[in-house]
């Protein structure tokens, strides 16, 4: 587990006064480049070595007791559910430094802002590893702060209270979150996930609470459809390096956390609340739709479709399938990669057009910035979910989870979902449309002529395209590492 | 086998790739290199097609390979192709369609500054609708059939300068994407349910599925049928459509994109027929479809939209083939329309450019100069309207000979339907001819009514048109090998009378007064057929505007309800904190009152409770 102590090694090397370490902005940038560069190679290396015959089986672990008086061990391991995100968050971190090479965003040292970073980087990569309950949930706190500063740092106008926002809903998460889990672990006597996944004996009235508790923690932070509104707030106002880590990452880590810790910890209580749960994800998906169609600043607009593709990996979750949870995997995934691209070139747009108001932005984008425009193109078209790239598989198979739900479910209810939900597909189709038609279609605009794109820009983006082409044209490479601790987790079912 | 198969597919993929990866940097080692790239793939794919058809000639049977399986958890998805005689037919027909469009369009988008990204959108299209041809499985189908939906966006929208051309990119992509949604959602019923998506697997079953999940299934695929096909209610799309440049709408309308949803009914025929509530539905849409869109195509000024609206009906006249059980006519139809309708197609390219102009009524006289080109479009126009021996008589007649026996002897679906179905098939014989004869008098014959040079396309236009004429002219003459593709004399004798009726009374008509538009004499109906009887409109009303306002009162619930609500939720915390505040006021007169009253209460609560 060398890749969460790598990002921990350096950001606590950026304590040592900038006079005896790394003076100079530029320096603290490459060696924030260079951090994230060597975890990335960390986490290629687990990919390359993990065990690919059989990714149901905990690998890389370490397992040590920590706080044996109450029975906390530091245990960390991933398996096929895990893997895929360990190396898209580390992936998505260099390039955000990649990204930040040249284009530092202004409002504070930049020695701040990349240790800002890694240790953010430290609390994903954990997050992501972590199989203790407490430990977990260590981890998931020790995202927030990082991410509040750089909001508040960073970010737009706005800052101050889209970041206030952001910490007092996800806070309320958390608080829930703990009391869940604390809940399931007095009942079982365990704080080991893989314990709990494996099965366990606590009374059905303890899992329904125990999952309501976790499952708003989560929900929150996927966001589900009523819980969203920190996060329009916060994806606009945060620099490009936040926006892409908070959709690419962040949201990912409630999904993941219903999938690795509330459901296979209270399965009874999941199934309990599985409809309302898929309820809220259809609302969300058509929803996010409705409001990206009358939204006006590109950013909050693919804010908005967060909420839409999370709710196609909610309503997969809901399923309690193979299928459905597979579709959240790789929903996650595709959502990481697409939504990490459209807000780098949201980012890109922003910086020069001085404006992410869609009517200021003009129309003629192809003319004027046709390789920009064209990237906006592919990400946008990708995120619509065209079969062939990354963002259609998860959707289809979330489609696929509804139409035969887990037996316990209410099988009508769920047909219903589906329906909606690809009706919540075209609804996405119209407004990426509608804002390409806008903005990169029509006549040009007359201004003044638009900066190139930058090799910094392009290396920070060709590793995403390329991944979007791959997964989406070869979604075996994503599912043969699920499907397998997906079945594990629901034995076949 | 399936190797070159593969690489049918694979050769416009890769050209494609190529295409957007290095664009028009390929000019500079190579002046043509885009147009090379563009060509050289989809002939050596032709070839294979070809070597692929032949093989299956000379030995028929289904062919399946599977290169990989992909794990979902329940229902795996196979990537795996299949080829029988339809599928090897079909695809022959797409790449000799392909290539003939790629060359014309040399010619005819010489000077655009984006010929290379046009091109490789071409490849791709003929790639995606390749794959729906050769595909296996159901969702590798899919796959195909809704890049084809992307594509036909880039490419409608190619002159993105113009917000009107944006619009109608955008229209496609959204209607054909709507039927899509069901396509998908019926994929899913047929593919659960059988418990496999391969096609193959998926038809062996569909016997022992329960009827509703069948009927179900086969509607919900119907929607993506008509969405692509371009049915009723979901044609609008197409007529827009023109706004991309010709060899696109000879692309779209013969082998590609239309094509497909009647391809995959074929395709799936055995589940259909399975289903007759499902046919019924089609044979229905198919007879709205192809009466309508021939009285729309009576009276439009644009001769693209001529030329678009006659693609729908006769569209629906496969559809309507399929339905009565005359699948085997449907897809002969389907063969000799891709010939004919890509040869009307690039035809009107060439009159379009040297007239300058879409519209009729600039055209007239155009026979003398451009004998080419006349003696082409009147090959393609006697197709379309099945004047014999053209081919389309000769298919559209197998379709129309299905449905007479349906009607009199009873087949999948019940007789009204049958009856219905057979009319309206031969009153649209009667309007396609009169429409035909309206185009054709109009643009070749009377007094020239333009003021520009009349003279014949560049060759790199005009070849490829004549090279069409020639399928156009005697492909049905393959179909007389087969014996339920052979005429019958009453059934052909009716529809003769009904095309010599349709296009006498055009000419009759037009010989009054050479230089005005026969489409007079439509009176007071002519604007509700110009405007396709208001559907546009119907949809507008309908379905744009109240998403719209459902739209924007989402966002504004957003902010002033549930966002209102969470910052609402903080901010009652924080007034709730000025009340709470008052007791800690630091005075400890106050603290100690509080601590003697609780006393007070506590004892007196021991008291008298216990």
């Amino acid at each position: 587990m060398l890749m969460a102590a790598i990002p921990l090694a350096g950001a606590l090397l950026l304590l040592v006064p900038p006079r005896r370490l790394l003076p100079g902005d530029t320096a603290v940038r490459r060696y924030g480049l260079g951090v994230s560069g060597a975890t990335l190679l960390a986490a290629l290396y687990a990919l390359a070595a993990f065990d690919y015959s059989a990714p149901s089986r905990m690998q890389f672990e370490v397992d040590r007791a920590w706080a044996p008086a109450i029975g906390l061990r530091f245990h960390l391991g991933a398996d096929g559910i895990s893997l895929p995100l360990v190396v898209l968050t580390a992936l998505l971190t260099f390039l955000c430094f990649v990204h930040l090479v040249r284009h530092p965003p202004a409002g504070g040292s930049a020695r701040l802002l990349t240790a800002l970073l890694l240790l953010l980087e430290i609390g994903l990569l954990g997050t992501f590893v972590a199989l203790d309950m407490v430990l977990f949930f260590v981890f998931f706190e020790v995202v927030l702060i990082p991410m509040y500063l750089v909001i508040a740092q960073w970010g737009g106008p706005g800052r101050r209270a889209a970041a206030y926002k952001f910490i007092l809903y996800t806070l309320l998460g958390s608080g829930l979150l703990l009391a869940g889990m604390l809940l399931v672990a007095v009942n079982a006597g365990t704080l080991d996930m893989t314990a709990l996944a494996a099965g366990h004996e606590v009374a059905r009235g303890v899992q329904i609470v125990a999952f309501l508790l976790m499952g708003l923690g989560f929900a929150i932070k996927a966001p589900m459809w009523p819980l969203h509104t920190w996060l329009p707030d916060a994806h606009t106002e945060a620099p490009t390096v936040g926006s892409v880590l908070l959709a690419g990452v962040l949201l990912k880590m409630g999904t993941y956390g219903l999938v690795r810790v509330a459901v296979p910890a209270a399965p009874e209580g999941a199934e309990f609340w599985a409809p309302y749960l898929g309820l809220l994800a259809v609302i969300g998906i058509v929803y996010g739709a409705l409001a990206c169609l009358a939204q006006r600043d590109l950013k909050r607009m693919i804010a908005f479709s967060s909420v839409g593709h999370m709710g196609f990996v909610l309503l997969g979750i809901a399923t309690l399938t193979p299928v459905g949870i597979n579709a959240a995997l790789f929903g996650n995934i595709a959502h990481g990669l697409i939504t990490g691209l459209l807000f780098f070139l949201a980012g890109a747009i922003k910086d020069r057009y001085g404006t992410g108001d869609l009517d200021a932005l003009g129309s003629g984008m192809l003319g004027s910035a046709p390789r920009l425009a064209s990237f906006l193109t592919f990400a946008s078209i990708a995120s619509l979910g065209l079969p062939g790239l990354a963002g259609f598989w998860g959707e289809m198979l979330a489609l696929v989870g509804a139409y035969r739900p887990h037996s316990g479910l209410p099988r009508g209810t769920f047909i219903a979902f589906m329906a909606v939900a690809a009706l919540g597909a075209v609804l996405t189709a119209a407004y990426f449309l509608r804002l390409l038609a806008k903005i990169t279609h029509g006549p040009r605009t007359a201004g003044s002529p638009v900066a190139a794109i930058s090799a910094h820009e392009y290396a920070a983006w060709t590793p995403l395209i390329a991944l979007i082409l791959l997964v989406g044209l070869w979604p075996k490479t994503l599912l043969d590492v699920t499907t397998a601790p997906v079945r594990a987790l629901f034995g076949g079912g | 086998m399936i190797a070159s198969t593969a690489l049918v597919i694979l050769l416009p993929f890769a050209a494609a790739f190529a295409g957007f990866l290095f664009g028009p940097r390929l000019s500079r080692p190579l002046r043509n290199g885009p147009a090379v790239l563009a060509c050289a793939p989809v002939a050596a794919a032709a070839v294979l097609a070809a070597v692929v058809a032949f093989a299956v000639w000379r030995t028929p049977g289904a062919r399946t390979g599977t290169l990989s399986m992909i794990p979902t958890g329940g229902v795996d998805i196979a990537i795996g192709l299949q080829v029988d005689g339809l599928a090897a037919l079909v695809g022959l027909m797409v790449c000799c369609v392909a290539l003939a469009v790629q060359i014309y369009s040399i010619a005819y988008m010489a000077g655009d500054p984006r010929y290379s990204s046009y091109a490789a959108f071409v490849s791709l299209f003929t790639a995606a609708m390749l794959l729906v041809v050769y595909a296996g499985d159901l969702l590798l189908l899919y796959v195909g059939w809704e890049v084809m939906g992307v594509c036909s966006y880039f490419l409608i929208g190619h002159h993105w300068e113009d917000r009107a051309n944006s619009r109608a990119a955008v229209k496609a992509f959204l209607v054909t994407r709507l039927g899509d949604v069901g396509f998908l959602l019926g994929i899913i019923v047929l593919g659960v349910g059988a418990g496999t998506f391969e096609i193959d697997g998926v038809l062996g079953r569909v016997g022992t599925l329960p009827d509703a999940t069948v009927t179900a299934a086969a509607l919900l695929l119907l929607a993506g049928v008509a969405g692509k096909s371009a049915q009723f209610p979901l044609h609008t799309w197409l007529p827009d459509a023109m706004a991309g440049p010709t060899p696109i709408s000879a692309l779209i309308h013969a082998a590609t994109m239309v094509a497909a949803g009647i391809y995959v009914v074929a395709r799936l025929y055995p589940a259909f027929l399975a289903a007759p509530a499902a046919l019924t539905v089609l044979g229905l849409l198919a007879v709205i479809s192809m009466v309508g869109a021939a009285l729309a195509a009576l009276a439009q000024d644009d001769l693209k939209r001529v030329l678009a609206y006659s693609t729908v009906s006769q569209l629906a006249v496969m559809a309507a083939g399929l339905a009565v059980g005359a699948d085997t006519g449907a897809v002969f139809h389907l063969l000799t329309h891709g010939a004919f309708k890509a040869l009307l197609f690039l035809a009107a390219g060439c009159v379009i450019t040297v007239a300058g102009s879409n519209m009729l009524r600039d055209y007239g006289g155009l026979r003398q100069n451009m004998p080419l080109t006349f003696w082409s479009m009147t090959i393609g126009l006697a197709a379309l309207a099945g004047v014999p021996p053209a081919s389309g008589w000769l298919s559209k007649d197998a379709v129309i000979e299905g449905a007479q026996h349906t009607a009199l002897h009873g087949g999948e679906i019940p007789g009204a339907a049958a009856w219905i179905v057979y009319l309206g098939l031969l009153a649209t014989v009667a309007l396609t001819a009169a429409y035909a004869m309206r185009a054709w008098l109009m643009t070749f014959f009377g007094e020239p009514r333009g003021s520009y040079e009349i003279r014949e396309a560049p060759p790199l236009m005009s070849w490829p048109v004549a090279a069409l004429a020639v399928p156009a002219a005697v492909l049905g003459f393959f179909g007389l090998g087969a014996a339920e593709l052979r005429p019958h004399v009453g059934a052909a004798l009716i529809g003769l009378v009904f095309l010599l009726l349709g296009g006498g009374a055009a000419f009759l008509v037009w010989n009054r007064d050479p230089a005005l538009d026969p489409a007079r004499v439509l009176g007071p109906a002519r604007p509700a057929f110009a405007r396709a009887f208001y559907v546009d409109e119907a949809y507008a009303y309908a379905v744009a505007a109240p998403i719209r306002a459902l739209a924007r009162r989402v966002v504004a619930f957003d902010t002033r309800g549930i966002d209102a609500l969470a910052v609402g939720a903080a901010r009652g915390t924080r007034r709730l904190s000025g009340p709470l505040r008052i007791p800690q006021n630091g005075n400890p007169q106050t603290y100690l009152t509080g601590l003697l009253a609780g006393v007070v209460i506590i004892t007196a609560g021991v008291v008298i409770f216990l």
